[in-house]
Order: C-alpha cells, then structure tokens, then sequence
C-alpha cells in the first residue's frame, strides 16, 4: 500500500467524519464520525431505516456525502473514488448477482473487472471458493447464480468480495436469509477475515454483532446512539447492576430498611410472597453486589433462597432505541446520544 | 478500454441467454423475410436491398428499444449496478461495455440478413457497391439507434418504460422528421429535413455515401453515449 496521507497512522483504516448525506428533504445520515482501526471487526447495529446502508454506500463511493469527509487507508471517497475501490471488497444488501451467469463465469468476470492478470484470475477464483465454501460440493462452481439456493448466493457475493483480496471489507447484513448453520458458518468465516482485514458490517440483529465484532457502533436516526468495544459498551449500557433476591427471617420492612441503610445499595423495590420476601435491589455500579448483599444477609440470619444478578443485556438498550426511533427523529434521541 | 472489452463480452452472452433477445432476433428476421420474399424476390424486379433496408430501418425503431432495453434497467432493478460501480471501473467503460455488448449482437442480426444478399446474386446481379453503401448505413444506424435506447435504459429501473421512451424518441426523428418535411410548413420542414433520420438513410440505401449521413449517425451515437454516461453519474447525485 502507498503512503497513508498527511494526516493518520496506519492503524487507521477508516476515519469518518461529520459524514452527513440528504436524500432531497430526507436526513438518512446526520453528522456520523467514527474511526475503525486496522484489522478490526466493526459492527454497525441499527433499526431499519438507521442509516446503515446510506453509510456503507457512501464508503464504498456508491454514492457522495451531502457533506463531511471519509477515507479509507488515507484515501478520500470523494477525490480517490478509485484508489478506494481497488482497495475495499463490498457486498450489498443481499448480495445482487447476475443469475444468468454459472457461479465460476461470474468470478472470473469479476476477477477480469478487479484487474487481476489473466494468468492469476484462476487462482483467485479458487482460493476465495475455498474460503467461502463453494468448492466443496463439486458441482455448485458450475451452477448457475440463478438456480442458486440463498445461502449459496450470498457466498458468492462473499466470495465476489474477497476475490482482489481488499484490506477493507464492507458487507451489509451478510448474513438475512441465511439458516441458523449458514448464519454460524458466516460468522465463524467473518471473524477469520477479521484477523487479516479491516471488517465493517451491519446488521439490525444484535447478538449477532456481539458475536462477531470487536467494535460496535450503534446508529439511530441516522446519528452515532452509541459505540465502543463490545465489552466495554456492554457494561457502559447497561448500567448499573441488579440484583435479585428471595429471602426470609424477617419482616419484609425491616429487610428493605436495612439494605437502604447499606452503602452499595441506590434502591430496593419489595415484594411479600408470604414466609419469603422478594427484593429487586439496584446497586450503584459496582461489580459487587452480590457479595455485599450476601454479607449482609448472613449479618443479619437472613435464609437466602435465591441470589442472582438480572442479566440486562444490550438487547433492552437496543430495543429501547429502536423503539425511541420509531416514536419521531428527534425526541428522546438526543437524550440517549449525549448519555 | 480493456474493461469496456470485458463488459461487453458478458453482456453479449447475457443477450444469448436471454429468451428476449432471441424472440426479437427471430422477429426482426422474419419480418424483413417476409418483406424480401414479397416485394424483391420476384422474378422481372430489380435485383436491389433498397426497399428491403428501407423496412428493415422502420423495424429497427420497434426492434432496438427492445434490445437495449434491459442493459441498465435490469442492473439498476436488480442491484447489481451496485457492485458495478464499486468495482474500480468508469462510468464511461460500464455504458461502452454494454453499447458494444447490444452493438455486437445487432451485426450479428444483420449478418444473418447476408442470406438474402446470397439469394439475390444466385438469381441476379445486385450491384456490389449498393449492397456495401446499404450495410454501412444499416450499421450506422443500428449504432445511432442503439445508443438511444441504451440512453432510455439508464433512466428507469422498469424495462418497459425504457424500452417505450426509446421507441417515441426514435418514432420522433423516423416518422414524425419525414411527415414534417412533406407538411411543407416553413420553416419547421428545412429544420426537420435536416433531423429526419430516413432522409440520411435513403441516400446510404440508394447507394451514395454522403458524409453527412456518416456525421448525422456519428454524432447521434456519441451524444446519447454520452448523455448514458452523465445519466448513470447523476444517479450518484439524486
């Protein structure tokens, strides 16, 4: 790869910034920035209608930024349209392939279309059947795309993607339409690619992004709703923990007065079911909770017959959003953009 | 260019799989046929193509628009323009791909139309240099004609509609061009005759090689060319 431009470091491969597009009176994207490292798997999660497709379009220099800039490898989308292309593999949306043509045809005319030697397209072809498994039932190579079944299809699209071997991959939602095998296969063969390439992929379908990507960016709205790492913008969102508990020994206010008086604890919300008493307790964060609520409860001759932390998953957040989206563009959005 | 090359070759064999394709061909072929067998295969006529180019030139108006109508409509429905205009090829080279795509498959057509040449020199002696005149301006024709409903194609994702939005701008400069030159209404008939893409064609059939024509059909061709290629851009701007 050439020089990287006056202004980045090689480790990044992709920096957005304040990308904006309109379709006429229609705001898809609005101000996105986001940066992706090198050789990282990022996942763009949102509700239909989030902007996903707009941004990934407008990376692969489909279509222009109403405004703001984005560069691939150092390269603008907008004055080196080709440098970008050669560089980034894209699959669109369910993977638009001519049905007419047999699977092999299709790659050799693309590998044709990517400027790969004559003498070499042959090997490209088969090295990218091989990873996306099309070599594997003899005859799928010589089939026609048409006749293809979906999940075939979508590898070729992979494949077609793979074929000029791009630092950049850029798939939208590689993985609708696919049964639940093909939908692990899919995600086992984008985490290996993930080792050598730079990976973004979208999807509306979130234990899929926690699965497969290092990063997540969530959009909403066609805005940034949130993003990190996977890990980190798992505890972020979630918030503080919960804790629920079945106990018994004493009355039921006397148990919520005494986990009020403790430190960790920010509230208690009780239940009577008669002998037991059900407590959903609200901490202040920290990791502990149980622990403490377990000390306090042998503290005071409390019999315990559940213990366990609520599980709140990015999936409630992400409802959440999506729900917020649909309630209009601007309430309760920018409440959830600046948390 | 190389790319344009690669294009075309893909969409010369998508034009030989396509049923549509095949369906019009035969039309086309049997419809100058039957005009052959009926108004120059007898015996005492002249041993000429003219009236026969002359019809096959009206076809052309019905038959082009109906084989460029998928090149860019199918794409643009489909999707796959997508991954065409991500892969590191020009505008320019996607709309000269598939113009020599649709170009190739029409000389095939009108190579086919050679038999009746060889039916006419078996029985007459048909003048070489007519004969020559009339297949250049059949070309050219075809090409200025292609380009057109090549241009129609890059507006609309529905083939139908690109295929009638091809045919009314032909249908303007084959048909409504001559009935305004013999309308006689000054001074819109001076500017007709000078559009009227029969009058450029009947000099071409009639054996004369007039450099005009050669421009006319030229310069059409690289006008819609290059209006397909300012379309295909534009859909990046909408």
């Amino acid at each position: 790869m050439r020089d990287v431009g006056p202004w980045g470091t090689q480790s990044d491969m992709i920096e957005v910034q304040n990308l904006t597009k309109w379709y006429g009176s229609v705001l898809a994207v609005d101000n996105l920035s986001f940066h992706v490292d090198k050789d990282t798997v990022v996942g763009l999660l949102g509700p239909n209608g989030a902007g996903k497709t707009t941004a990934m379009r407008m990376l692969t220099c489909y279509l222009p930024p109403t405004s703001g800039t984005a560069r691939i490898a150092g390269y603008d989308v907008l004055v080196d349209s080709m440098a970008i292309r050669r560089r980034v593999g894209y699959m669109p949306e369910s993977a638009p392939l001519y049905g007419e043509m047999r699977v092999r045809e299709l790659l050799m005319f693309r590998a044709a279309l990517r400027d790969i030697p004559r003498r070499r397209r042959r090997a490209a072809v088969d090295r990218v059947a091989e990873a996306c498994w099309l070599s594997r039932p003899e005859d799928v190579m010589r089939r026609r795309v048409g006749e293809l079944s979906r999940g075939y299809r979508q590898r070729t699209g992979l494949a077609e993607a793979l074929l000029h071997d791009p630092p950049v991959l850029i798939l939208d939602e590689p993985t609708t339409g696919l049964d639940p095998a093909q939908i692990r296969a899919m995600r086992e063969l984008i985490r290996q690619l993930g080792q050598e390439h730079t990976v973004i992929l979208s999807s509306h379908i979130l234990a899929e992004v926690e699965q497969t990507c290092d990063q997540i960016i969530i959009l909403a709205g066609g805005r940034v709703a949130a993003a990190g790492p996977t890990q980190e913008l798992r505890r972020r969102v979630i918030g503080p923990s919960h804790v629920i508990v079945e106990a018994a020994g004493q009355p039921c206010e006397q148990m919520v007065k005494t986990l009020q008086q403790h430190p960790a604890v920010r509230s208690v919300q009780a239940q009577s079911l008669g002998e037991w008493t059900r407590l959903e307790i609200q901490g202040d964060g920290g990791d502990d909770l149980p622990v403490r609520i377990y000390d306090l409860a042998r503290q005071n001759n409390w019999q315990l017959r559940e213990l366990r932390r609520r599980v709140a998953s990015l999936e409630d957040y992400f409802v959440q959003i999506t729900y917020q989206q649909s309630l209009g563009p601007d309430r309760g959005l920018d409440r959830e953009a600046r948390r | 260019m190389r790319k344009a090359l690669v294009l075309a070759r893909r969409e010369l064999a998508a034009m030989f799989f396509s049923p549509i394709a095949y369906v019009i061909g035969a039309m086309f072929l049997l419809a100058s046929g039957l005009w052959f067998f009926h108004a120059i295969f007898i015996p005492g006529q002249e041993a000429s193509l003219r009236p026969l180019l002359e019809a096959m030139a009206y076809i052309m108006v019905f038959a082009a628009p109906l084989l460029t109508m998928r090149l860019l409509s199918e794409e643009l429905r489909s999707g796959t323009l997508e991954t065409l205009m991500t892969a590191p090829v020009s505008d320019a080279a996607v709309v000269l791909g598939k113009f020599l795509g649709v170009l190739a498959f029409y000389l095939a057509l009108l190579a086919a139309t050679g038999v009746f040449l060889g039916l006419m020199a078996a029985y007459g002696r048909p003048d070489a240099g007519v004969a020559a005149t009339g297949y250049l301006g059949m070309v050219l024709l075809g090409a200025a004609f292609l380009s057109v409903g090549l241009f129609a194609s890059s507006l609309t994702p529905h083939q139908l509609v690109a295929a009638l939005v091809a045919m009314a701008i032909l249908a303007t400069f084959s048909v409504l061009m001559p009935a305004l030159v013999a309308s006689g209404i000054e001074p819109a008939d001076r500017v007709a005759a000078r559009l009227s893409v029969m009058a450029y064609f009947g000099d071409f059939a009639r054996g004369m090689l007039d450099t005009r024509g050669v421009v006319f059909f030229l310069s059409v061709s690289g006008l819609f060319l290059f209006l397909s290629v300012k379309s295909l851009e534009s859909r990046r701007w909408r």
